[in-house]
C-alpha cells in the first residue's frame, strides 16, 4: 500500500486480468481527493481499463466522487472501461444522492465484473 | 407516527448549555439547554418572538452570548478564536430564509463559491462538485442561469446546493419552506431527508411550518418567549397537554397577558 505523505488516503495498484485495479484505503475527502484524482487520471491516461476498489475507503465525499466522475468521463472519451467494485453502503448512499449509481458500472468484485462483461 | 426511519447516534454534534442572550437590556433566551445527536434532524419551532431565529443565529456564532456555552462538533464556539471558527465553518452549511444568493453571479458560481474560497481543489473537480449538487436539488443544467431567472423554490434549492457543496457535518435551515407552495415545500423536505440519509448530516431547522416539522423532525424543540417549553419527538409534542404547545399546534392566537405596572414602565421607558 502506497502511503501519500500528509494525505488521509493511500493506495495500491495491481494489474489483474487486463485491468488496473486501484485499491484506495482511508478517507477520500477534501484533503485526500487531489492525490486520489491524480492516481485515477494517471491510470486512465496510461490507456488501461481501470477499476476502482473502494472496500477499504472509510469515507468519500463529493470531491472524491467528482474525481470518479472525471475518471469515468476520460475513460469514456478514450473508449476504455472504468468501473467501481466493493462499494460500501455509505459510498452507495453518496452516489445515489447524486444519481450516479445509475451512471457508474458497479460490481461487488472484479470476478463479478468479469462475469457480467 | 414514527420518525424518519433513521437512527441518530448518541454522540452529540451540537450541545447548548445554559445559554442566556440579551438584545440590549432585554433578555431573549433564558438558560437554553439542548443537544442534537449526530445525524439527527432537530426542528426548533415556536411563534413569532419565541427566540427560535435568535437561537439559530447564536448556534451559527453570529452573536456573542451573555453566558452559557454552545459546542459544535465538540468545540465551544463561545471560547474559540476567529481562526478556529473559520475552520469550524467549513463543516457548517447554512440555508438562509431568502436564499442569500449573489445576484451578480450565475447559479453555478454561487454554488461553487465555498469551494473556491475554502479549498485548493482542481477547477474541474470544483465544477463537477457544483453540478452534482445542483443535480441533487433537481437543478441540473441550471448552472449558467442568474438567480433573477429562478423561481422562489428554485432559489431555495440553489441555496441548499451551495449549503451542501462542502458536504458539511452540520446543516442549518432558517424557515426553509417560507414563501413556497405546499408541493415545493414538500419537495424541499424530501431533499432534507435524502441529504441526511446519504451524508448522515446533523440538521437544525428553524420553522413555524407544522406540516414540514412533522415530515422531517426526529425531535422538536418548542420555544416560547425565550424558554424551552418542551423537547420531544413528533409524537410526544403532538400529545403534549401543555396549553401553549397545543395553541401553537392548533394555530391559535396567543393571549397576551399584561402586567399593568410593567407595561406602564415599558411605555414610559422606565426599567424594572
Amino acid at each position: 500500500m502506497q502511503k501519500i505523505s500528509d494525505s488521509p488516503v493511500s493506495f495500491e495498484i495491481d494489474d489483474e486480468q487486463g485491468y488496473l485495479i486501484v485499491r484506495f484505503a482511508g478517507e477520500i475527502d477534501l484533503y485526500g481527493t487531489p492525490h486520489a484524482r491524480e492516481v485515477i487520471l494517471n491510470c486512465v491516461k496510461s490507456d488501461r481499463n481501470t477499476v476502482i476498489d473502494l472496500s477499504a475507503v472509510t469515507y468519500i465525499d463529493s470531491s472524491g466522487v467528482a474525481s470518479l466522475v472525471e475518471g469515468y468521463q476520460l475513460a469514456k472519451t478514450n473508449q476504455l472501461e472504468f468501473g467501481l467494485i466493493n462499494t460500501s453502503e455509505a459510498v452507495m448512499n453518496v452516489l445515489q444522492l447524486a444519481h450516479l449509481d445509475k451512471v457508474f458500472s458497479i460490481h461487488a468484485s472484479l470476478n463479478e465484473r468479469l462475469q457480467a462483461s | 407516527m414514527m420518525s424518519n426511519h433513521h437512527t441518530p447516534t448518541d454522540q452529540a454534534a451540537i450541545e447548548v448549555e445554559n445559554l442566556v442572550t440579551h438584545y440590549g437590556s432585554t433578555r431573549i433566551l433564558n438558560n437554553i439547554d439542548m443537544q442534537v445527536s449526530t445525524g439527527e434532524i432537530m426542528v426548533i419551532m415556536g411563534g413569532s418572538g419565541s427566540g427560535k431565529s435568535t437561537l439559530l443565529r447564536y448556534m451559527l456564532g453570529l452573536h456573542e452570548a451573555t453566558s452559557g456555552s454552545i459546542k459544535l462538533l465538540g468545540q465551544d464556539i463561545t471560547e474559540i478564536n476567529a481562526e478556529e471558527m473559520d475552520e469550524l465553518r467549513k463543516n457548517m452549511g447554512v440555508s438562509f430564509q431568502g436564499g442569500a444568493l449573489f445576484n451578480s453571479m450565475t447559479v453555478g458560481e454561487n454554488v461553487c463559491l465555498p469551494l473556491r474560497e475554502h479549498t485548493h481543489l482542481d477547477e474541474n473537480t470544483i465544477q463537477i462538485m457544483g453540478r452534482m449538487k445542483l443535480s441533487v436539488v433537481n437543478l441540473g443544467g441550471f448552472e449558467d442561469l442568474m438567480p433573477a431567472q429562478l423561481s422562489g423554490g428554485m432559489i431555495k434549492r440553489a441555496a441548499l446546493a451551495r449549503a451542501i457543496v462542502m458536504d458539511p457535518k452540520l446543516l442549518f435551515f432558517d424557515e426553509p419552506s417560507a414563501g413556497l407552495d405546499p408541493v415545493a415545500a414538500a419537495e424541499l423536505d424530501d431533499l432534507i431527508l435524502r441529504i441526511r440519509k446519504a451524508l448522515n448530516t446533523t440538521i437544525v431547522v428553524v420553522t413555524h411550518d407544522l406540516d414540514s416539522t412533522f415530515r422531517i423532525a426526529d425531535r422538536i424543540t418548542v420555544l416560547d418567549k425565550g424558554d424551552i417549553l418542551m423537547i420531544g419527538t413528533v409524537e410526544e409534542v403532538r400529545n403534549s397537554d401543555n396549553e401553549r404547545i397545543q395553541s401553537l399546534l392548533n394555530r391559535e392566537a396567543r393571549h397576551i397577558e399584561i402586567d399593568a405596572d410593567e407595561y406602564i414602565k415599558e411605555l414610559t421607558g422606565q426599567k424594572s
